[in-house]
């Protein structure tokens, strides 16, 4: 048969629908009629056998519907179903938009989630064949990814037989002159076959060609794609331009193409090839870079590991001074540079995965309600000649319009989520990540998204089938059998519902236990004021000022320089800003004490006389430095609190005097104050003793100042770098901010604040889940008793003790999710104890706060179907058996 | 009512076509034909009748139009188009095919 004519004809009855059921009305009517006439004929009276006639007959809406069933297009009663579909979700719009909004989030978080991974964990890396390159570097104990050194690498090149091209690469900054002063500018210097390696070619100009990495050999430099748009406007003229990177003349040979990244270095702005001409790589002891390799076609993994290793093995016989105990380690290059990030996202994916599971699961039982409560309905429409199959069909079609709308709204939900995560990522922490970079609803998301889609559709098809074959359409029509599935779905149901809310109060408690935290943190005393406060970085080329003395005129200067402009209380000098860490230390010695040979560590700063009084911090004994404290006077030092506590108990330490472990005689320096304690290390380190020297006495060339000011601190920034260039253009100059913002930036507040993020959106989906998960199963509970309801009503039972009943019910499930909940919370709490911060695992604000937000938002839940249980009428109730 | 035996499954359609190798008939007629002709054993339900006309009309085994009844009724007949026949003789084939191997199961069984 041609398909071709039945599609014409059909077309031509849909078209024509209007005839087509008029022939079919009227044929059946004749039919019909010569039936009658016959059961006359056979001796019936007209009336009796008219009816013979439609009995006989059967349901013609029926066979009207199957006669359709055969020409129509299937997607005709598709719209139909739809069109039905919609209209019942729009009479119950509190059941529709709760399903969707369900849906919705649950779906949001699991593909906002998911494009995390796929960014950082699906999609390759964009070099040529990226799963044959490796990440080559050495190993100790300590560090199982530790820096090669310069000599080692050169040895490893020639040595192994397991690499088709081994190159290194290490981090380089270079003081870039700009017209509006000199700026310090990542860059890096990778071996001349770095690109090659990696199977990366130059959008413009040419490659690093062999050779150019040898010491004295004219330098040339390639630029990133976004320096060569941002700072050269994107001219293809660039190649064969010098550029001048701190006091060295450049020729640019070539740019890196757009999508070029290197999630280990991504901000480097300038890549150079790499001559070993600094301290660092003269040195084996010296370790200051890391390798990429690619695998000989054939080579495993481990057989190059265990190549590289036996080759790190030779060298440690061959040098056992400097190469003690260095190993090498071979690993992929996508899991060396996506490293830690891997488990935290396969985490949260389960985790979203989790909810979205409970969240579906949720909707059925909903679906589930609603179904109970058009028993009738559906009985009815049985009864009048709607096959099972249609009627299922219907279920599935109002599934499948819960679904889309979810899905659609979850698909922006879950861009918004992306944005904000994405947002939760520290400027710095960026660099690490190129991959994240137009992150987004791309395919593969959608592509997931869409099998999320379909994962919950056939759940919520799958749902109501069970339910009608479980129970008897008929029964329907008298209200009258339970099915077992009920009762099995009801006990399902409440266990659920329990974990639900456990789940809900862990993470509340979580949420709140780290929001907590986060506050108690940007909230601690310091020492210091914050506000009014900012703080910028110097750094001098070292070669433009390589005399102490240069370096101490410098910052005699910029301190007047930067003291004189407008809004600017003081100014001063430090190597390391507060609020950093406990790091840059030093060992101490005191004179006319024995010594056992350990290290008293302490952190070491040097600081400029106005510092203290800048900070506003208080001097508890002595005296501050002066700017006459140089290298002309007596080395003096002053100590902090800590500092005196721990060395000096019940001494006043003021004229004691401190040296290096060897007590060198250029090392004794004299206690000259003591400072109140202040916050050297990050916000959740703990108070380390410190010395502070005077800045004139060791002066450094990278310098950080900090700001007092009278006005907003926020407006005194743009003005400082000029300052700072009208003293020294060669002055490298940072981008300057508040102290108020590099405290909330700094990473120890951004884990604080992510995780708090994190756990509380996850916390608010997990109580809103519960929450309906909870209504979903009492009011299901209600629907089914509303019998028990009408004989216990129609006995002499009270309104309110009706309430009870189904309060009752769910206060079991509230008390046994909120115990069950704080168990788990104070479990949790102990295991995160390294992010809460001056909050106990057991703070019993928090706990409380949790059991009344959640219970109270449950027993709302609960009040609903309670309400309906109530208002039930026992005569209709009692009726309908 | 006692029940009476069902058509064999796939042959409503053959039934159909066979009744109108002799004359177009209307639904009605075609019913009652093949009520007669199997004396009485074989009954079409109307349920499954109209749905199988519909079928056949968008195969293009049949046609139909409107005609009147020696009553003077307005009805609709249905009569046989070439491809129809065709099918027929496939379908009656296929059908003796069947019952052929049917028989020589039976047969088998009762040895």
């Amino acid at each position: 048969m041609n398909p071709f004519q039945t599609l014409s004809r059909k077309l031509s009855i849909l078209f024509g629908r209007k005839r087509f059921r008029d022939e079919l009305d009227e044929e059946m009517a004749f039919h019909r009629a010569q039936a009658e006439k016959e059961f006359v004929a056979a001796g019936m009276t007209a009336e009796a056998a008219r009816y013979a006639a439609i009995r006989q007959f059967g349901n013609s809406t029926q066979l009207r519907e199957r006669s359709h069933a055969v020409v129509g297009f299937s997607f005709e009663t598709m719209v139909l179903d739809l069109r039905f579909a919609l209209r019942q979700l729009r009479k119950n719009p509190g059941f529709a938009l709760t399903a969707i909004l369900i849906l919705a989030l649950g779906m949001s978080a699991s593909v906002a989630i998911f494009a995390f991974v796929d960014a950082a964990l699906i999609k390759p890396l964009p070099y040529a064949n990226p799963t044959r390159l490796m990440d080559v570097t050495e190993s100790l104990a300590l560090f199982p990814r530790g820096n090669l050194s310069y000599a080692d690498y050169v040895d490893w090149k020639r040595m192994n037989t397991v690499f088709s091209s081994l190159a290194g690469y290490t981090g380089d900054g270079f003081a870039l002159t700009t017209p509006t002063g000199t700026e310090p500018v990542p860059g890096e210097r990778v071996a001349v076959e770095f690109l090659r390696t990696l199977g990366v070619v130059p959008v413009l100009g040419r490659d690093f060609h062999p050779g150019e990495d040898v010491p004295g050999a004219s330098p040339v430099v390639m630029l990133n794609y976004r320096t060569w748009m941002r700072r050269y406007g994107g001219r293809p003229d660039v190649v064969g331009k010098a550029v001048n990177l701190s006091g060295v003349a450049y020729t640019i040979v070539g740019v890196l193409p757009e999508n070029f990244q290197f999630a280990f270095r991504d901000n480097a702005e300038f890549w150079a090839p790499q001559q070993p001409t600094n301290e660092c790589e003269k040195r084996r002891s010296c370790h200051n870079m890391y390798a990429v390799g690619r695998l000989k076609d054939g080579v495993t993994v481990a057989a190059a590991a265990a190549d590289m290793k036996s080759i790190a093995q030779q060298l440690e016989r061959q040098f056992p001074d400097s190469n003690r105990g260095q190993g090498a380690s071979v690993m992929p290059l996508a899991d060396a540079m996506v490293g830690d990030i891997r488990p935290i996202l396969l985490v949260l994916l389960g985790g979203a995965g989790l909810l979205l599971f409970i969240a579906c699961v949720n909707v059925s039982s909903l679906l589930l309600v609603r179904a109970e409560s058009r028993r009738r309905e559906i009985a009815v429409r049985g009864a009048l000649g709607a096959s099972r199959s249609r009627l299922i069909w219907q279920f599935v079609t109002e599934g499948l319009a819960l679904v889309a709308a979810g899905t659609a709204m979850g698909l922006m939900l879950a861009d918004a989520g992306m944005q904000v995560l994405t947002r939760l990522i520290s400027k710095d922490m960026m660099i690490g990540m190129p991959y994240l970079r137009g992150l987004g609803l791309n395919f593969h998301v959608l592509l997931f998204a869409g099998l999320l889609a379909v994962l919950a559709a056939i759940l919520f098809a799958v749902t109501p089938i069970f339910h009608m074959a479980f129970s008897n359409m008929r029964d329907g029509l008298t209200d009258g059998g339970r099915a077992a599935a009920s009762t099995l779905w009801r006990r399902m149901g409440a266990n659920l519902v329990v974990i639900e809310l456990a789940t809900a109060v862990v993470l509340l408690t979580g949420a709140g236990l780290l929001g907590k935290s986060l506050y108690k943190l940007l909230h601690l005393d310091l020492g210091f004021q914050t506000d009014h406060l900012a703080t910028i970085n110097i750094a001098l080329p070292d070669a433009l000022f390589s005399k102490d003395a240069q370096v101490v005129a410098f910052a005699r200067q910029v301190v007047q320089r930067v003291e004189s402009l407008p809004g600017v209380q003081s100014a001063a000098l430090t190597s390391l800003l507060p609020v950093s860490c406990n790091c840059n230390t030093d060992w101490v010695r005191f004179v006319g004490r024995p010594y056992n040979g350990i290290h008293n560590e302490v952190n070491e700063r040097e600081v400029s006389a106005g510092f203290f009084a800048t900070l506003h911090t208080k001097l508890l004994r002595g005296r501050y430095f002066t700017d006459e404290d140089d290298a002309s006077k007596p080395n003096v030092v002053m100590i902090n609190e800590a500092f005196a506590r721990k060395y000096f108990p019940g001494e006043d330490p003021v004229g004691k005097q401190i040296g290096d472990t060897q007590l060198t005689p250029r090392s004794i320096r004299r206690i000259v104050g003591v400072i109140d304690d202040f916050k050297d290390a990050s916000l959740d380190q703990e108070q380390w003793p410190a010395e502070y020297q005077p800045f004139n006495q060791s002066p450094d060339t990278y310098i950080s100042m900090i700001i007092r000011t009278t006005q907003d601190e926020q407006a005194v920034l743009p003005t400082l770098a000029k300052a700072i260039h009208q003293v020294s253009l060669q002055a490298a100059v940072e981008e300057g901010a508040t102290m108020t913002q590099r405290i909330n930036d700094s990473e120890t507040a951004y884990i604080h604040r992510s995780a708090a993020f994190l756990v509380g959106g996850f916390a608010v989906l997990a109580l809103m889940l519960g929450v309906v998960g909870l209504y979903g199963v009492i009011a299901y509970s209600v629907s089914q008793r509303t019998r028990e309801i009408g004989v216990r009503m129609a006995l002499g039972a009270q309104r309110s003790s009706v309430y009870q009943l189904v309060l009752r019910e769910a206060g079991r499930l509230i008390l046994i999710g909120v115990v069950v909940g704080i168990a788990g919370s104070i479990g949790a709490a102990m295991l995160m104890g390294k992010l809460l911060f001056g909050v106990h695992a057991w703070d019993a604000g928090t706990l409380a706060g949790v059991v009344v937000v959640l219970s109270v938002s449950a027993l709302m839940a609960s009040y609903f179907p309670a309400r309906r249980a109530a208002s039930v009428n026992p005569t209709v109730a009692l009726r309908a058996e | 009512m006692a029940k009476k035996p069902d058509l064999l499954p796939g042959t409503l359609d053959m039934l159909i076509l066979k009744t109108l190798t002799r004359a177009p008939l209307h639904g009605y007629g075609i019913a009652l034909s093949i009520k007669r002709l199997s004396d009485e054993v074989l009954t079409v339900e109307e349920g499954s009748l109209y749905p199988a006309l519909q079928r056949l009309l968008l195969q293009g085994w049949v046609k139909a139009e409107w005609k009147m009844t020696e009553t003077n009724r307005r009805a609709r007949f249905y009569t046989l188009t070439a491809a129809g026949r065709k099918q027929l003789g496939i379908e009656l084939t296929q059908f003796e095919q069947m019952i052929a191997a049917i028989g020589r199961v039976l047969q088998d069984a009762e040895v």
